[in-house]
């Protein structure tokens, strides 16, 4: 019998411990060892079931062998079988640099890369000349720009496949004279990395420098840089994810957007339950896909993480602009520019975003320091039935560019200074090195007062991050945020997170309820210790008395 | 002379060791999940304790089966009977081996003490963590309609009720050396059989007859029918001691057979 009740004991111990294994099936690490499998997606078609033979040969057309006299000759080549099309592209963001969006607290207003401020070159007005060289259109020099003629449109940028194709520095939007228009035109078609990369990739005057997670290295990049465009797999490009109806471009930038509306999501292709195990799946309601999945940026180039203009105007003993570059060959300091601070392999800060976001105007008046050039809405607490959006917030991988700029403090509102001109002596930063006639300048061309003073106060800019996704084994663990000292969540501190908060007099009392337990069970087991022996203690205690098994004196004769 | 009597039935101590491992697996998970420790990795942790805490509802759902079905639930009815008295067996008597002032009976196994302390675990304690732990895994996202307003309180409360699970694990581990000797409670919870003195065991006989269900009643409750009911209990005590005499009860043979 005894021997029955032992293997019952033991089966029950293996039943209990068969359980438990039994669940493991849900256990994420057996997910790792699959990753290389298959992933179900939806909405997507992979390149290996596509027809991607172009439906036409361009090189044919006899209008494109025609020589064209200037590139708004190509346009109207173009516009001349793909009619209707200009109005798409009039219509679109890309062509008029705003869009009509409500800001909370300010407002319909019409904002874009034609108005908006940021704290990389201010803004592009009084110097379209140049910042237009990324505007698919031809020659918006100033404002006279006509938004309304087809012909301006410089459909080659995105779609030339022949990769000769540039446009002039400076050159308001115009291609390069080297440029042979009759080859490009003959070689177009659907838009490649190159195409949305040479503005993309390269915003804010270098490779990186803007957005962090968009680079040229993307072109041709490895599984751990990013997992979609890897050459290495299925070597998606831009537009694979940025799906285009109209040539209206899913997708937007909260440098420049505003609204909760036409966002390129993960979720689009993924699904919100993408995972196996229902507690990461779960997470997915308040943590961004972003957040797991970019667990750095600016894999392979610095990306710009400061820039003080306020150092600005330094020339060397011959007048002449300075250029100086940190250890990593990235500039450190341009006399044009002011100073800056790069990194790489960045750790995303991380921030609540419900998908609306506010800026900063030129015309609103300062009333944060550091200013906030755009900031993204989002609580912990915007959600049920507190939630503005759609959907709660949820917690976004960010890079914030930190900045000094230029501002008015007699105004109290930032300053568009002119920053570019063709010529030296317009009162162009760049060329003159003279900040109050260049606010001057910048201020006259938008018909703002400028008081005539100037200095420099901090600003923040923030932009969320969605590329560069890393492998799934590269993604966050649960234990970078669940975990009490240093997690990648320790600044939001807005909500309870498991593994790293916890109440202090709990604690206390918990410990204190565990040390009394002990102490008590020391004292007690002390005491029958000694009552068992005979010994000074005891006589201390009770004069050494003697006891029977009932407990009673044992009278001492 | 102290006779064994088996008190703790097999599923009762099926019960009593499952949950004390799957409190052990609990505590261990759920303190890595705090961001305590790290021995097992988080994620392994929270697998594991969502498979142990269901592991343990399943279980509580039986032994509530249990109790209501075998009437074992009237252990833990508190009660001021005795409770001066063991309140002070502890304080002093334990220390010169005065006898346990409680005795125990089949539907009486614990002290007012025991009694008390189980009855707000069972009570207060072990539905505070079910039901905290319920809410933290099914309702601290916007799922079921019910959205809570934060983890926070229900998360603390979890915390601090496994604080209080902690300290009396410590102390009961401890009151199991308080038996007749160190290791007698032990031997009782595992195998079943618990040390006993002649007068318990003239109670738990006693109790086998007149308590744990077993009740006799006569159509009409005139003089004549009780009478009969009497004689029937009485001759049914004859027939007893007879088997008893011949060694004929059951679990008199069960043991003589064990101790061939």
């Amino acid at each position: 019998m005894e021997a029955v009740r032992r293997l019952l004991i033991i089966g029950f111990a293996v039943t209990l411990a068969l359980l438990f294994f039994s669940f493991e099936d849900e256990d994420i690490s057996s997910m790792q060892k699959n990753e290389l499998k298959v992933l179900k997606v939806q909405n997507y078609v992979r390149k290996n079931d596509r027809n991607l033979t172009p439906s036409v040969d361009h090189s044919r057309f006899e209008v494109l062998k025609e020589p064209f006299a200037s590139a708004h000759e190509l346009t109207a080549a173009c516009l001349s079988c793909h009619n209707g099309r200009a109005g798409e592209i009039m219509s679109t963001s890309h062509w008029k640099w705003e869009r009509e969006e409500e800001l909370e607290g300010k407002g319909v207003i019409p904002l874009g890369k034609k108005n908006i401020l940021n704290n990389f070159c201010i803004g592009i007005s009084g110097s379209e000349g140049t910042c237009t060289r990324c505007h698919i259109g031809y020659g918006w020099a100033d404002k006279s720009f006509d938004f309304g003629d087809p012909t301006n449109i410089d459909c080659v940028v995105c779609h030339d496949l022949s990769g000769t194709y540039k446009k002039k520095k400076g050159g308001a939007g115009y291609p390069d004279e080297s440029v042979d228009l009759n080859y490009v035109a003959q070689q177009v078609g659907s838009p490649k990395r190159e195409n949305c990369g040479v503005c993309h990739f390269w915003g804010g005057g270098g490779n990186n420098v803007k957005h962090g997670d968009l680079e040229k290295a993307m072109i041709d990049c490895s599984r751990e840089v990013d997992v979609h465009m890897t050459t290495e797999g299925e070597n998606m490009s831009c537009v694979d994810c940025h799906v285009t109806d109209k040539h209206q471009m899913a997708g937007k930038l909260y440098a420049l957007s505003s609204e909760n509306i036409n966002r390129a999501t993960c979720e689009y292709c993924h699904t919100e339950k993408p995972h196996e195990n229902s507690i990461i799946n779960e997470h997915n309601l308040r943590v961004a896909c972003q957040t797991c999945h970019i667990p750095i940026y600016a894999k392979a180039t610095g990306t710009k993480m400061i820039w003080d203009w306020s150092t600005a105007g330094q020339l060397d003993e011959n007048g002449h602009p300075k250029t100086e570059h940190d250890a990593d060959g990235n500039h450190n300091y341009l006399s044009i520019k002011g100073n800056f601070v790069f990194n790489d392999h960045v750790i995303p800060e991380y921030y609540w975003f419900n998908g609306i976001a506010n800026h900063q105007l030129i015309t609103d008046k300062i009333e944060t320091v550091p200013v906030q050039m755009n900031s993204l809405d989002g609580a912990y607490h915007d959600k049920g039935r507190f939630q503005k959006t759609n959907k709660p917030s949820k917690i976004w991988p960010v890079k914030v560019h930190r900045g000094k700029q230029i501002y008015d403090p007699v105004n109290n509102t930032l300053i568009q200074a002119k920053l570019w001109d063709q010529e030296p002596g317009n009162g162009a930063y760049w060329t003159d090195f003279d900040w109050n006639i260049a606010a001057q300048k910048g201020m006259d061309y938008l018909g703002l007062p400028y008081s005539g003073e100037y200095d420099f106060v901090e600003t923040e800019m923030y932009w969320p991050l969605n590329h560069q996704v890393a492998p799934a084994a590269n993604s966050l663990k649960c234990v970078d945020c669940h975990t009490r000292e240093n997690g990648r969540l320790a600044s939001l501190d807005d909500f309870y997170l498991p593994g790293r908060d916890y109440s202090v007099p709990v604690e206390a009392a918990g410990i204190i309820f565990i040390l009394v337990s002990i102490f008590g069970i020391m004292l007690h087991t002390g005491c029958r210790i000694l009552y068992n022996r005979s010994c000074f203690l005891q006589k201390l205690i009770d004069g050494g008395k003697k006891y029977d098994k009932k407990g009673i004196p044992v009278q001492e004769i | 002379m102290t006779k064994k009597v088996y008190l703790y039935k097999r599923f009762e101590r099926f019960w009593h060791w499952s949950q004390t491992i799957l409190i052990f697996a609990l505590t261990f998970t759920g303190f890595e999940i705090h961001g305590v420790s790290n021995f097992i990795g988080y994620e392994n942790a929270v697998v594991w304790h969502n498979n142990a805490a269901w592991a343990f509802i399943i279980l509580i759902i039986f032994a509530i089966f249990w109790h209501l079905t075998t009437d074992e639930w009237r252990n833990y009815i508190p009660t001021v009977n005795n409770f001066k008295a063991q309140v002070n067996y502890y304080l002093t008597g334990i220390f010169r081996h005065a006898p346990h002032p409680t005795k125990k009976l089949t539907l009486s196994k614990l002290n007012p003490l025991q009694r008390l302390v189980y009855f707000g675990l069972k009570i207060l304690l072990i539905p505070l963590m079910v039901a905290s732990g319920l809410l933290y895994m099914y309702f601290h996202y916007p799922l079921q309609g019910i959205e809570l307003d934060s983890l926070k309180y229900i998360a603390i409360l979890h915390t601090l009720g496994a604080y209080l699970l902690i300290s009396f694990v410590i102390i009961h581990l401890y009151l199991i050396t308080t038996g007749r000797t160190l290791t007698s409670n032990l031997n009782a919870m595992i195998t079943g059989w618990d040390e006993m003195e002649e007068d318990e065991i003239k109670g738990i006989v006693i109790e086998a007859v007149d308590g744990a269900g077993l009740r006799i009643r006569s159509e009409k409750g005139d003089e004549k029918s009780r009478a009969e009911v009497k004689s029937i209990l009485v001759n049914a005590l004859k027939e007893t001691e007879y088997k008893v005499m011949e060694d004929d009860m059951e679990g008199q043979k069960k043991e003589i057979k064990r101790k061939k």
